[in-house]
């Protein structure tokens, strides 16, 4: 016998959540096969089997939280078959069943069941009621599916509903009574949205931010006629050639590279013993996904040209809008670009991922009227870059420095600087 | 009402009709004095007389042809075919003439007619005792194809066969002539062709089916609610003109759907229905729609294992009924 621990999946994680059983106790499994998906506060793993036995023993129900080390499981090492529990049927009879059944073998005989996605392809019928009841995805994510391979049918999600009816009805009376004139100024009762475990994520670590880094911010204006132009001239032949668009993000992360390099204190992490400088320069790129926000990471950012992070910015982007991002995407960044201006804003006040020292947010890029060289006044395209940092690792100097560099690099954008 | 089994109903049916409307006659190969090899007609002959049952030669495209005939000159005939497996010879006749003589004369003649067939197995028919052959002539616009499943839908889908202005094929599934019995309405009733017909209300899954599977589904279904699973069985009853809003209603009612024939897989009605249900009724559907048929050989053979083999049973239809509850 071997117990299962819950896996401790990333630097910072200290509970996971069942996401689905991939093997019922009794099930054989081989080494290294997918035991269980579980669910941190940022990705979905699969959690392979320390070993090959019969998987014994489910010891935390799907949909279940513990904390790491948790025991989840337990497999015993043995290699001896379950036995037969139907008597077997006539062998003759099972013969010509399967060669009956093999005439138009060219076409696999269909398979009852999901594929291995199981858990979260949803059947028409119940994305029909998920749209019907207004299921949120947290709520989706405590249906427990007693289909095969743990999908969720149609009679979970009526058998939820019909639950979660009960206090709605409560609801509804409170609401009549309200309504009533004889309390006409009592409010209408909202509707509470349960907690998903990214929400409950963001909001845990955005709380120990704040509450833990003294947060100073700084804004610089940009000139960024000469990227807009650039790219302007670039983007149609480089979408042929790349089969990828060329946005801003890239040209920015390279900026922000430029000027971490010049100002490594802000590539860092607060610790009690010291100020850690990282050696490698990993930028986190914010991305909104359907209930939050992800921030996968582009490792050693500074290796890399503008198309190569164009490239990895498109990847890990798509692969978070479609929830396949590992733990490593979404680990080891030192340093994040947020790119709120998408969204029209013109001064972002961005709250620092810990244990990181700044975050940098890119505003909109607008057409204003500027005073330029010989006192003149273009219309040039504007930029603020908002700088939120830790004020203990590095002071406004600093700060002020590394905007600076960014800036520089991006006015002084030419045809000379290389795409690859 | 009375209990009867379903060869009684189709003869009681027959009698009915004949001696309501003058013009109703029956023909086919040993109809007359020897009743009908299943004795369909038993004691048809005595009553009616040698010109109103007919006792033909042993030519199925004669049989067919004319009824035809007697059908453009105002008869009602009733065209026995004494297994399905013989209508072949007859097939011209009935594609080729009966089936489009509305159409090809601009709905100047209508051919009142009724093509009875014994069709289906396990019975121990062997090759050309046993086979099916709803699809083939389901395909065939200008037919009507009715399939009745229990004594009282027999004989009232015989009578509505009979009074229908155009051609009707009359499948009687032979393993249910005395197997299935079942109360039967007194008086006149005609049971509408073309309407399918909830057999057993349901909300977990649905069981569509007609002839002897009907009944297999049903008992299927009273098994599967043993267990906890609460089956609807819609009983097609006509293939064609198929009940569509039926179809859909049910497989909108449960979300999950196996169509059981013992016809072949390939091209079968449980595909037509399958097709009906994704194309209507597709974002109510919670699983595949399944289908349990017999497989794509030549035929049902005779030796006994691979008869069982070869029909869908209560066994095989509790397994995928069981397959698709668990989805």
């Amino acid at each position: 016998m071997a117990s299962v621990k819950m896996p401790q999946l990333g630097e910072s994680i200290t509970e996971g959540t069942i996401a689905k059983w991939l093997k019922q106790p009794g099930d054989q499994v081989k080494k290294y096969e997918g035991l269980v998906e579980i669910i941190t506060d940022k990705v979905n793993a699969e959690v392979p089997a320390p070993l090959a036995g019969i998987l014994k023993e489910i010891k935390v129900k799907e949909g279940a939280t513990v904390t790491v080390g948790t025991e989840i499981a337990i497999i015993e090492e043995s290699v001896t078959a379950t036995p037969a529990t139907r008597p077997p049927p006539s062998k003759e009879l099972e013969e010509v069943q399967a060669a009956f059944n093999t005439p138009d073998a060219a076409a696999p005989v269909p398979v009852v069941g999901p594929s291995s996605e199981g858990r979260t392809r949803l059947s028409p019928a119940v994305r029909a009621l998920i749209e019907e009841h207004r299921i949120s995805d947290a709520e989706l994510s405590r249906i427990e599916g007693s289909g095969i391979g743990g999908r969720i049918s149609k009679k979970d999600v009526e058998d939820f509903v019909s639950k979660r009816t009960q206090p709605a009805t409560a609801n509804g009376e409170q609401r009549q009574t309200a309504a009533s004139p004889a309390a006409p100024s009592a409010p209408t009762p909202g509707t509470t949205i349960p907690l998903s475990p990214m929400r409950r994520a963001i909001a845990t670590n955005m709380l120990k931010s704040k509450q833990t880094i003294p947060h100073a911010w700084t804004v610089a204006e940009v000139d960024m006629t000469n990227v807009v132009r650039f790219r302007q001239t670039t983007k149609d032949s480089f979408k042929l050639r790349e089969g990828i668009d060329l946005t801003f993000v890239p040209i920015i992360v390279k900026a922000v590279v430029e000027g971490l390099k010049a100002v490594p204190m802000l590539n860092a992490s607060w610790s009690e013993q010291g100020v850690v400088l990282h050696r490698d320069i990993n930028i986190g790129v914010a991305v909104s996904v359907d209930d939050g926000l992800i921030v996968p990471v582009v490792h050693q950012a500074d290796r890399m040209s503008i198309s190569g992070l164009a490239k990895a910015i498109d990847d890990l982007a798509k692969r978070a809008r479609a929830g396949k991002l590992g733990i490593p995407d979404v680990q080891g960044g030192t340093f994040t670009v947020n790119n709120p201006g998408t969204f029209g804003t013109i001064l972002s006040y961005s709250i620092i991922a810990p244990p990181q020292a700044g975050i940098l947010a890119m505003d909109a890029i607008v057409k204003r009227p500027v005073v330029v060289e010989g006192d003149a006044i273009a219309v040039r395209s504007m930029m603020n870059l908002c700088l939120s940092f830790d004020h203990r690792v590095l002071d406004g100097v600093s700060a002020a420095r590394f905007l600076q560099g960014v800036r520089r690099w991006l006015e002084g954008f030419s045809e000379q600087v290389p795409l690859y | 009402m009375a209990v009867k089994t379903v060869i009684e109903a189709i003869r009681e049916g027959m009698d009915e009709e004949m001696a309501r409307d003058e013009s109703v006659f029956l023909i086919g190969e040993d109809v007359g004095n020897r009743g009908g090899v299943f004795l369909a007609s038993d004691g048809l002959f005595k009553k009616y007389g040698e010109l109103r049952v007919i006792d033909s030669p042993l030519a199925e495209s004669c049989i067919v042809g004319v009824a035809i005939g007697a059908a453009v000159n105002g008869m009602r005939p009733i065209a026995e075919i004494q297994f399905a497996d013989f209508i072949a010879p007859a097939m011209n006749q009935i594609i080729e003439e009966a089936a489009r003589f509305c159409y090809r004369t601009a709905g100047d003649f209508n051919l009142p007619m009724v093509i009875r067939a014994p069709w289906g197995g396990g019975v121990h028919g062997a090759l050309y005792h046993s086979q099916s052959i709803e699809a083939t002539f389901g395909h065939i616009p200008g037919l009507k194809v009715v399939v009745p499943g229990t004594p009282a839908d027999a004989k009232g889908l015989l009578k509505a066969a009979v009074r229908d202005p155009d051609p009707v094929l009359y499948l009687e599934h032979k393993r249910t002539y005395r197997l299935v019995k079942g109360e039967v309405p007194d008086g006149d009733r005609v049971v509408p062709i073309g309407k399918a017909d909830v057999k057993r209300e349901g909300k977990d899954l649905s069981l569509i089916a007609y002839g002897l599977m009907l009944t297999y589904c049903l008992e299927a279904a009273e098994k599967l609610a043993a267990e906890g699973v609460s089956a609807e069985v819609l009983d097609l009853r006509t293939i064609k003109p198929i009940d569509q809003a039926a179809i859909i209603a049910t497989a909108r009612k449960t979300g999950k759907v196996l169509v059981v024939h013992e016809d072949n897989r390939f091209a079968g009605i449980a595909a037509e229905v399958m097709a009906i249900i994704m194309e209507n009724a597709f974002d109510a559907l919670d699983a595949p729609v399944l289908r349990l048929t017999g497989p794509d050989v030549p035929a049902m053979p005779f030796n006994h294992v691979l008869e069982e083999a070869f029909m869908p049973n209560v066994d095989k239809i509790l397994a995928k009924a069981r397959e698709l509850a668990a989805y």
